[in-house]
Parts: structure tokens; C-alpha cells; sequence
């Protein structure tokens, strides 16, 4: 039992669900991912399970340093959004969310590229249920949009590895060079999931319209899955460093004016998944060790800040900024936890975010990126001024709402209490996570220059917050929606079949018409001849009828005899 | 839910303006004692430019948000619609 495929636990754990009721499902729920963890660590480094099928080598199990970062943290993940979801009665979202969790964490322990087209799929279908589960019009279609997205992504996957596969005849999924029509493919379905510029708007789409702890699930899982993915398949290909440098700094302006506070964290989580990318972009020892670290300490930092948003969309049923507002007052441990979140996102001392982001920022400035290294200090600064201060900001203080809700209900707050510990401890206590980075680590986060320097970014980031919101040029949060790239899709898209559709109808009627026209004149002309007071209608005489049928008939006979 | 409860509210910290303004004096009190560290430690650094002034790092972030910010503005011009925007159109396919 020592040896068991991780992933698969929670998997076919999944099905168990109905069976089970109250704490009982709790209790078994949350032991799914305990379980696995073990699993984790006593499995041994290497390939396992490995099999053939129709003559092709499959191995759906590759334990080495880099997938176990990932399976320990979607592991710690899954703990914790479960306990977070406690409250929840509804086995469609349990199961879900267990399958969703499962597959991101065979993924990230795929050794082969089939293996892995089979859980990026199942991430994709498993964790659409967590959006549809809002059970609103606007979340259908957010989730049909996000569905067709993933699917997508995952059929490049599949056709990439089929071209490969007849190329190099291999299916392990290793270091790609990017040349070629499978690798391209290949990394465009990564690039899709790991939301690039352009290709990133399914995530701010979906993950704002997903239930209060559906979003929780979906924010640890389908993108960093994507990182791993590029970091085993793309390490140091320069093109990612410019890529993941855009992330960085461009969902940051969106960020600012998005009133909706979940899609605002949805913005940062895609700056954020930027910094990996750079990181492994970069590709060298320190700055994949940054990517691994960095994806480490988001995930529970990112969590933890849509948890703390999900009370407050469960305690008051809004998440708009607009409407909210001295939430404090009456919630004042989910304030807390909101603010170690943003505390670990923006990277202050002692805080998660500063110890594994500043391996990524130290990487570019050392190999000679300095333009990168500029704008991954921009969007450093730009991630404390939207995240670390608006969302608790705009949420729990500013003018008052006059909103009263309770305190969030217990089982969250241990859950984003679990998580804001984990954000301190990584922070403090740096020496545990480098310990199971891919490689060697040889850095000490915390020297006077860097904490004196990182201090001076954020304070000076709050200082303008302070002074643009003192002399009011600070945009007020507004109800609206701001046109990113969807509206290609959502808009556009639409917009042009209805365009061709009005050259097309009027075209099609006068083809029609004509059409209708050379019919009637045709009629008419038949008219003509066969109408009442045409020659063929005049009144026969009975015997001629007669001798018309009996000619019939015989005609008739004849063919039938024939 | 609980959302109006009046009576005679405990009057919090924050809620009186000159505290805020405490913050405020306190927050630039704060940065400046960083640029004063500046001038006592010995950095070390990958570019010349990170050490031009005492407190570039500051400079950089309280120019690059208030850019931010201000751009931000003009972004919102741009593509800010009203709320229900896709609403009315994809009601109108059913």
C-alpha cells in the first residue's frame, strides 16, 4: 500500500462521497489528501507503474524533486479548501472538487505525455462543476466558455504528442526543445492553461462567477499545474522570460479599476503566475528553484486571500468593492487572515512571498535581464498597491457600508487560519521549503540590503496609495465591467457572424425571391395551359375520361408486369 | 442578515478621523527612516543605478504606482462599460 499513484487516491476516493454523510464526509474528506501526503513521502524517487499499451511505453508515475514540490503543495491545498468547504451539502461540488484536486496532482506526476493529456483533461472537466455549481445563468455560460478553453488546451496537448510521437518515437514527457509542430503545440497548450497574454482571459472570466469555495479549489490547481508543466517541458527558453515579464505588468492596470474583488485576485494570481514564468524562463538552478518556492508559497497565500474573500461574499452575498467597506468591525479574524494574505503576496519581510519571490527578481537581475528585472520591480510594487492594499482595503475598512455581518463561520476561519500560519512559517522559517526546492539553494533571503530595499518598495507603494486616495485622484470603485480580451470572443466574435449575417440574409432573400419569382412565372405559365379557362380544362366528353384511365391503367399494368 | 443594528454602536479606533492621520504621519515617518538606513549599510548590488539616490527603491515604487494608478485611469476610459454590458447581449441570444 506504501506505493499507490498519487492523485489516484483522492480520485477514486471521490466516488465513495455519496455514501457518506454530515461529519462523517468531512472526516473522510479531509483524510483523502492526509493520506495522500503519506503516500508522498515514503514513496521512493523513480519511475513506477510503468506499462505498454499498443506498443508504446506509458509512465504515469515519475517521482523526482520537481513533481514532488508540486504534489506536496496540491496536497496541503486540497487539505485545506476542504475544511474551508465543511459547510457545504452538496455532493456534486465534493466530488468535484476531490476529482479536480486528483488530477492536478497525477499531472503534476505524469511521466508521459499521454498520462498527462488524461489528468489536464480531467482538471479541466472536474473543475468546471465547481463554476456551474453557482447554479446562475451568468455562471453556465462563464463555465461553457471556460470548458471549451480547457478542453481546447488539452486537444493541442493530444496533437502535440502525437506529432511528436511520430517524430521522435518517444511519448516521455522531459525537456522539449521548441522547434517543430509538436513541441509548438505543445507549449501553446501549457501557455493557454498557464494564461499568457491574450490567452489569459478565461481565468478572470470564470473564477470570480465559481461558488464561495469553488473558487478557493480552482485557484491552487489548473494554472500551477500549467507551470509545472512548462517547467519540466520549456526551462530556459528566452521567449518565456518576455512572456511571463508581460504577466507581470499587465493584468496590474486591470486590477486597479476591477471592482469585483475576486476578479481583482484573479488579475494578480495571473501577475503572479508571471514571476514563475520569468523564473523558469530564466532557467537556471536559482531561478527554477525561485518558480518552484514561488509557486509553493502562492498557492497558499492566494488561497488564503480568496478564502477570506469568500466569507465576505458568504456573510454579506456581495463581492463588489463598490458595495463594500468597515467589514472590520464585525469580522475581524477573516480581516486578519486577509491581511497576512496580502502581507505574503506582497512580498513584505517575514512574510512568505518575500522568501521565495525574491529568488525569481534576483535571478533575472543576475543573468543580466535588467529590463525584466525592472518590470518584475514595477509590478512588485503594483501587486502590494492592488492586492496588498486595495482588497482589504476596499473589503474591510474604508468609508463604511454600513454592513454588520457575522463573523465567518468556524470551519473557515481554521482553514485560513491553517493557510495564514503556513504564509508566516514560510516566511520565518525559509530553511524548510529550500530544503525540498528541485535543487540545491544557496541564498539567504534576508541580508540588510534586500529587506532595507523591499521595505522601501512596498512602504513607498503605500505612501502613494495614501497620498493619490488623500487627494482623491484615486479611482473610486465603480459598478462596471471593463472590456479585456473576452470581449474578442464574447463581443466581437458575435458581432462579426451578425454582421455577415445582415449581408447575408438580405443576399439570401433576393436569391430566394428570384428563385420564388422564375417558380410563380412557371406557375403562372402552367396556369395558363391547365387553368379552368384554359385549353386543357375545357369539359370532355365522359368517354374520353374513360379512355384516359383505361389507357392508364394499362400503362400501369405493363410497367407493373415489366 | 444582521446589517442594521443602530443602537448606540461602539465608536471604533479608526473611526475618528485624526487617527487616520496619525497613520498617515506615521507611514511617511516610517519610509523616511528607511532612506535614512540607506546612508548607514554597505549594499550589495547587481546595478550601479539601484544606489543613485538614498531610497531608489522608494522612488521606484511611488513612481511606478502612482503611473499605475493614473494609467489605470485612463484604461478605465477605454474599456470601462456599464455593469450588465454582456448581460443584455447574451440575454438577447436565448
Amino acid at each position: 500500500m506504501s506505493e499507490f499513484p498519487p492523485g489516484l487516491i483522492l480520485i477514486l476516493g471521490a466516488l465513495l462521497v455519496p455514501l457518506l454523510r454530515g461529519h462523517l464526509r468531512n472526516a473522510y474528506m479531509l483524510a483523502l489528501p492526509i493520506v495522500g501526503f503519506w503516500g508522498l513521502l515514503t514513496i521512493p524517487e523513480g519511475q513506477h507503474f510503468v506499462f505498454q499499451l499498443f506498443g508504446y511505453t506509458l509512465n504515469p508515475v515519475r517521482v523526482d524533486r520537481l513533481s514532488l514540490v508540486w504534489g506536496y503543495i496540491f496536497h496541503i491545498a486540497a487539505a485545506i479548501s476542504i475544511i474551508y468547504a465543511f459547510h457545504i451539502r452538496d455532493t456534486m461540488q465534493q466530488m468535484a472538487a476531490l476529482i479536480y484536486a486528483g488530477a492536478a496532482i497525477g499531472g503534476a506526476f505524469a511521466g508521459d505525455l499521454i498520462s498527462l493529456f488524461v489528468y489536464w483533461e480531467g482538471t479541466a472537466i472536474a473543475s468546471v462543476f465547481l463554476i456551474w455549481a453557482t447554479r446562475t445563468e451568468a455562471a453556465y455560460r462563464a463555465g461553457m466558455r471556460y470548458l471549451i478553453i480547457q478542453v481546447g488546451s488539452g486537444v493541442l496537448l493530444l496533437g502535440g504528442a502525437i506529432v511528436l510521437l511520430n517524430d521522435t518515437g518517444s511519448l516521455v514527457f522531459g525537456k522539449m526543445e521548441l522547434k517543430g509542430l509538436g513541441p509548438v503545440l505543445i507549449f501553446l497548450a501549457f501557455g493557454i492553461k498557464a494564461a499568457f497574454p491574450l490567452l489569459h482571459n478565461w481565468l478572470q472570466d470564470a473564477y470570480p462567477q465559481a461558488t464561495v469555495t469553488g473558487t478557493v479549489f480552482l485557484s491552487g490547481f489548473t494554472t500551477k499545474l500549467a507551470i509545472y508543466a512548462l517547467a519540466r517541458g520549456f526551462p530556459g527558453i528566452e521567449m518565456l522570460v518576455w512572456i511571463g515579464a508581460t504577466m507581470t505588468a499587465f493584468p496590474i492596470f486591470y486590477a486597479v479599476i476591477e471592482n469585483d474583488l475576486r476578479r481583482v485576485l484573479a488579475y494578480s494570481l495571473n501577475n503572479q503566475l508571471g514571476f514563475m514564468i520569468v523564473g523558469i524562463g530564466i532557467g537556471t538552478e536559482l531561478s527554477i528553484n525561485g518558480t518552484a518556492a514561488h509557486a509553493f508559497s502562492h498557492i497558499l497565500y492566494k488561497a488564503l486571500l480568496f478564502m477570506s474573500m469568500g466569507a465576505v461574499l458568504y456573510r454579506t452575498g456581495t463581492i463588489k468593492g463598490s458595495e463594500l467597506g468597515g467589514l472590520y468591525k464585525t469580522m475581524p479574524w477573516t480581516t486578519g487572515f486577509c491581511i497576512v494574505g496580502a502581507a505574503s503576496i506582497s512580498a513584505f519581510p517575514l512574510f512568505s512571498g518575500f522568501i521565495s519571490k525574491s529568488l525569481i527578481i534576483t535571478a533575472a537581475a543576475h543573468e543580466g535581464h535588467w529590463i525584466v528585472w525592472l518590470i518584475l520591480l514595477f509590478a512588485s510594487a503594483g501587486v502590494f498597491h492592488h492586492s496588498g492594499i486595495k482588497i482589504p482595503y476596499f473589503a474591510f475598512f474604508q468609508h463604511d457600508s454600513g454592513k454588520r455581518p457575522d463573523e465567518a463561520p468556524m470551519n473557515m476561519l481554521v482553514a485560513m487560519g491553517v493557510a495564514a500560519f503556513l504564509c508566516i512559517a514560510i516566511g520565518v522559517f525559509p530553511g524548510y521549503l529550500y530544503d525540498i526546492l528541485p535543487y540545491q539553494v544557496n541564498f539567504v533571503p534576508y541580508t540588510t540590503t534586500h529587506v532595507v530595499t523591499q521595505l522601501q518598495l512596498l512602504l513607498f507603494s503605500a505612501l502613494a496609495f495614501g497620498w493619490l486616495m488623500r487627494t482623491g485622484l484615486y479611482p473610486p470603485e465603480l459598478k462596471s465591467t471593463n472590456l479585456d480580451f473576452d470581449w474578442s470572443y464574447r463581443r466581437l466574435l458575435p458581432a462579426t457572424i451578425k454582421a455577415i449575417d445582415r449581408i447575408y440574409v438580405p443576399a439570401d432573400r433576393y436569391i430566394r425571391s428570384m428563385f420564388i419569382r422564375r417558380v410563380e412565372h412557371f406557375i403562372e405559365a402552367v396556369f395558363r395551359h391547365h387553368g379552368p379557362e384554359s385549353a386543357l380544362a375545357r369539359t370532355w366528353p365522359t368517354g374520353s375520361t374513360v379512355l384516359w384511365v383505361a389507357i392508364l391503367l394499362a400503362l400501369y399494368m405493363i410497367f407493373y408486369f415489366v | 442578515m444582521a446589517d442594521q443594528q443602530k443602537p448606540a454602536e461602539k465608536t471604533y479606533w479608526l473611526d475618528v478621523k485624526t487617527n487616520v492621520d496619525k497613520i498617515w504621519y506615521g507611514l511617511i515617518g516610517i519610509c523616511a527612516l528607511t532612506v535614512i538606513c540607506d546612508l548607514f549599510y554597505h549594499k550589495h548590488l547587481e546595478y550601479a543605478v539601484e544606489d543613485f539616490i538614498p531610497g531608489m527603491y522608494g522612488w521606484y515604487g511611488l513612481g511606478g504606482c502612482i503611473f499605475l494608478v493614473l494609467s489605470a485611469k485612463i484604461l478605465r476610459k477605454i474599456v470601462g462599460r456599464g455593469e450588465d454590458y454582456y448581460d443584455e447581449e447574451e440575454q438577447g441570444d436565448e
